[in-house]
């Protein structure tokens, strides 16, 4: 059931509006630290170019992998696409009016698990990124931008597989019960944490990856 | 009860049709395409001038669009506006003043 203020605003909206404006203090901090960062490690490997260690004459390519990053990038934008789709479905479920009735958008299972499977895709690039880049030689220890680089997108895909178990809820929920119309600002909600977590991919995408 | 003046429909905005999110999501998936088409054209990434404030504008509509459309802050209450706007804007001005003070700028003072 649904709880309003006295300002006729459901309050877990209020409250969650709320937290997303914390949570964009939080990101811009990270994001202002790796821009503060940027350019001035004192070994590589280095994002945009390539780095031979002096000492030992050690080659090491520029990391950043554009192709994987633009492709992940390109699940999560999509992902909310099919999040929005799974809030109209749950909404609209009892309106006999909607034109989307009886249609592939009418089903907030299919939009859920959409949204999931991207999600998770979204999390496996992210393991092979950080994995690859272990490999070649990039690890928090290793400079500044090993350090605010992974502390960064860390954070960031955190939020993404909190946001993946979320949905993973709302689904289970969905086949137990099937979520209604009353089920709308509980979806609105899980949906408005998603939608920010790819804002704030939106941002570090430019930011780290495409700006040099 | 106040909930039963409201209905059943909690998330009560009347927001964009499904036609209006699939049009998004085709200008945000031609966006990212530009954006990441220009990073591979050296002519364009290595003209910082031009480079970086054209990315920064996709960027930022990109951020605006789905904040507005699929968040429905444009169609929302004026108060989630403000929730957002006001901590968005402080978060801009501590990048910004961040930079001042400890980013290359500053060591060039």
């Amino acid at each position: 059931m649904s709880h309003y203020t006295t300002t006729g605003l459901e309050h877990r909206k209020i409250g969650f509006w709320t937290f997303i404006g914390s949570e964009c203090m939080l990101f811009g901090s990270l994001i202002a630290t790796y821009l503060i960062y940027k350019g001035k490690s004192a070994v590589g490997p280095l994002p945009h170019e390539a780095w031979t260690d002096p000492a030992t004459g050690e080659k090491f390519n520029a990391i950043l992998n554009i192709p994987v990053t633009s492709f992940s990038a390109f699940l999560l934008l999509m992902s909310s696409v099919s999040m929005v789709l799974a809030y109209e479905a749950v909404k609209h479920r009892t309106d006999m009016n909607w034109r989307g009735r009886g249609t592939i958008w009418a089903s907030s299972k299919l939009w859920l698990w959409v949204t999931i499977i991207f999600g998770t895709g979204f999390l496996i690039c992210q393991s092979y990124e950080f994995t690859s880049f272990v490999h070649e030689g990039l690890t928090m220890k290793r400079n500044l931008f090993g350090s605010s680089f992974f502390t960064l997108t860390g954070f960031h895909g955190a939020h993404v597989t909190v946001g993946v178990l979320w949905l993973t809820s709302l689904l289970v929920m969905d086949y137990k019960r099937g979520l209604q119309p009353k089920d709308a600002a509980t979806v609105d909600i899980a949906a408005l944490y998603w939608h920010f977590v790819d804002i704030v991919w939106i941002a570090i995408f430019t930011l780290v990856y495409l700006i040099q | 009860m106040a909930d039963h003046a409201h209905g059943s429909d909690a998330g009560a905005h009347h927001g964009p049709s499904t036609k209006t999110y699939l049009i998004v999501a085709a200008i945000l998936t031609i966006i990212t395409a530009i954006e990441v088409w220009i990073y591979y054209i050296p002519a364009i990434r290595d003209n910082t001038a031009i480079f970086v404030p054209t990315l920064l504008a996709l960027s930022a509509f990109k951020f605006f669009t789905v904040v507005g459309f699929y968040m429905h802050l444009k169609y929302d209450h004026r108060i989630f506006r403000a929730l957002f706007g006001g901590p968005f804007l402080i978060a801009i001005g501590t990048i910004i003043a961040l930079l001042f003070l400890f980013g290359k700028a500053a060591l060039h003072m």
